[in-house]
């Protein structure tokens, strides 16, 4: 899939919130849960869950962290 | 027979009409001025705070078919069934990059439709009415296949018919009741009601993951049962991990429906009904709530297993029906006045979803083929009578389906709509990034990726079809030496992005025109209370540009 590219910066680069490098983070929770060699296992077990279920599971905490942190490293302070 | 579920079935009765009212009190909750036009109608005014969206889109993207139908897969085929959870995982980075650009450039130019900000962005009529279409389509089954949960439960608690009329009656009189109060209130009716469907359903699950547990010996006894029920079956792909030969399809299938189900018009009417950037960014945080939720219900599939249950006849003999194991399990373990609140909490959580869809599907007619094709002129007010009696007529439709052709023509739909929505890609989720595609490369690519992804399907095999058996493509068939077997709609997506590139190409040496960019890059970081949006004015590619404040 193509990356996303950078537009022209020209027209009134104040506003350009959405070019944060805190933004690149965003792909770790898009790749992570899609390398099956992490998750396709069964050991160690948590409360009786396979690792297969319960790292899949925790993946979601992995994506709350980074949509979160991403979010409040890029608002818009102050602002209206 | 259903003298057996009566507690059950006043219990659904109940919670179902109190929806009802509330779906028709929705008209008043936070009441425009003017309830006669589409931003008001169909986005519910573009209003929408943190927590109504949360409610909104939650109850939206977690349907009643997905509740029942992820179980159901994890009941058959084990381990694949829970690919479920990556992929709701994967989406929300995925809206959190790309559909907050289309917000903005939406609440900028008053678009209502993914295929509004097609036509302008790439000053193109007819790669938008391909849009819109490939939208419609791949919506109508998606209605339909939320009567398949509601027909599940409704199995369950033994109200079926002797003939086709009398086993669909009540499926028929709860979307008419729908179609009513979704014609009357509009995007406010679901969202409203968002808040019953959703807290019923976290309260059924939370329940039943600690109490049927509790009951089934432990985690560990329901995953020790559903390894040795895949052991000894034929079946070499089951089990509760994967093997070598599903892994990729595994991945690719969990990233491409979360691409697919972003471009799905009725997530995106959710996103914007949104009021601002904020809304949505904080939600992509509290929204893997529901995907918890949905691992969890997965989980039911196995506890089904563990408890031993046995799915109902399907509908031609000889066939089971494993959509029915959760409803089955719930009727089984919970007492009668609880199970009523589970069906009730899936019999709803159809009715959200569909009320979205058929907007959505609504919206696309009215804006890219009334307005585009049949009249151009069309007022504000005109648009949103034409879009409530299109949604009325989405729902005629997918109730038609149900009723008069067999339900798995509608499961084969929904299978082939996820492929083909992924064909709107290039255009709507990279076009909010880039022009560099030009308009005829899109719509060769389109083609391209559709003939492509529907022969694929034609050719995927199953123990009990020779056609349509599922979207696992084993990769033999492209003449690779392998078992492996791969996502078609992966596939497909990357010959269409691969075509509209060389074309692009070729297109650009011989200086073929590209038509004019009706945004700015200004105008996909434009939010709540820009200075340049003037509410129901603007809405054509042609109108001037205001200078930049």
């Amino acid at each position: 899939m193509a990356a996303p590219e950078p537009e022209a910066p020209s027209a009134a680069p104040t506003r350009a919130k959405d070019h944060s490098p805190w933004n690149w983070l965003l792909f770790i929770p898009i790749v992570v849960p899609l390398i099956p060699v992490f998750f396709n296992g069964d050991s160690p077990r948590v409360f009786g869950f396979p690792r297969f279920y319960w790292l899949q599971l925790a993946y979601i905490l992995l994506g709350v962290a980074t949509t979160t942190l991403v979010y409040q490293m890029t608002k818009k302070r102050g602002g209206s | 027979m259903w003298r057996d579920h009566l507690t059950e079935i006043i219990v659904f009765t109940f919670l179902f009409l109190l929806v009802s009212v509330m779906g028709f009190v929705a008209a008043r909750w936070r009441a425009p001025n003017d309830m006669a036009h589409l931003d008001e109608w169909g986005l519910g005014g573009r209003s929408f705070g943190g927590w109504i969206t949360w409610f909104l889109v939650g109850g939206d993207l977690y349907t009643a078919y997905t509740f029942v139908a992820v179980p159901a897969l994890m009941f058959g085929a084990g381990a694949a069934g829970f690919f479920a959870v990556p992929y709701t995982i994967v989406i929300y980075p995925l809206v959190f990059l790309v559909l907050v650009r289309l917000w903005s450039v939406s609440h900028r130019h008053g678009f209502v439709t993914p295929a509004d900000f097609v036509r302008n962005r790439f000053d193109s009529p007819v790669l938008a009415l391909l849009i819109a279409i490939t939208g419609i389509v791949a919506t109508m089954p998606y209605i339909a296949l939320q009567l398949i949960g509601i027909e599940a439960v409704l199995k369950t608690m033994g109200v079926t018919g002797d003939n086709a009329l009398a086993r669909h009656l009540p499926i028929i009189i709860a979307f008419a009741i729908l179609a009513a109060y979704t014609y009357q209130s509009g995007l406010r009716a679901p969202a409203l009601i968002a808040f019953v469907k959703d807290s019923l359903i976290y309260i059924v699950i939370l329940v039943a993951i600690v109490y049927l547990p509790y009951k089934l010996g432990g985690w560990g006894d329901i995953f020790a049962a559903a390894d040795a029920k895949f052991d000894a079956s034929p079946n070499p792909n089951d089990g509760i991990l994967l093997n070598g030969n599903n892994q990729l399809q595994y991945v690719t299938l969990a990233l491409g429906s979360a691409l697919a189900l972003f471009l799905y018009p009725h997530s995106i009417t959710g996103v914007l009904a949104s009021k601002n950037r904020d809304v949505i960014k904080r939600n992509m945080s509290a929204l893997p709530a529901y995907s918890l939720l949905l691992g969890l219900i997965a989980l039911l599939g196995y506890m089904a297993i563990a408890a031993g249950v046995k799915p109902l006849p399907g509908a031609k003999e000889g066939t089971v029906d494993n959509n029915t194991v959760v409803p089955l399990l719930f009727d089984q373990q919970f007492p009668d006045w609880f199970a009523g609140v589970a069906y009730a909490a899936i019999g709803i959580g159809a009715l959200v979803p569909a009320a979205i869809m058929s907007i959505a599907a609504a919206n696309l007619f009215t804006r890219n083929i009334y307005k585009e094709y049949l009249k151009r002129d069309a007022s504000p007010a005109q648009e949103a009578n034409v879009s409530k009696i299109t949604s009325l007529v989405v729902k005629v439709g997918a109730v038609a389906c149900i009723v008069f052709l067999d339900p798995q023509f509608s499961i084969d739909l929904q299978l082939i709509g996820g492929v083909i929505i992924l064909q709107t890609l290039p255009a709507v989720a990279l076009g909010l990034y880039t022009r560099w595609f030009h308009r005829t490369g899109l719509i060769v690519g389109w083609a391209a990726g559709m003939g492509l992804g529907m022969w694929m399907l034609y050719q995927v095999a199953s123990p009990t079809r020779k056609h349509f058996g599922g979207s696992a493509f084993p990769l033999s068939e492209f003449g690779f030496d392998t078992t492996r077997t791969i996502y078609v709609g992966i596939v497909a997506v990357a010959v269409n992005l691969a075509v509209a590139a060389l074309v692009t190409l070729a297109l650009r040496a011989a200086k073929v025109a590209e038509g004019v960019d009706g945004t700015e890059p200004d105008d996909y970081f434009a939010d709540e209370g820009d200075p340049r949006v003037t509410p129901g004015t603007e809405s054509d590619a042609a109108s001037a540009r205001e200078p930049v404040a």
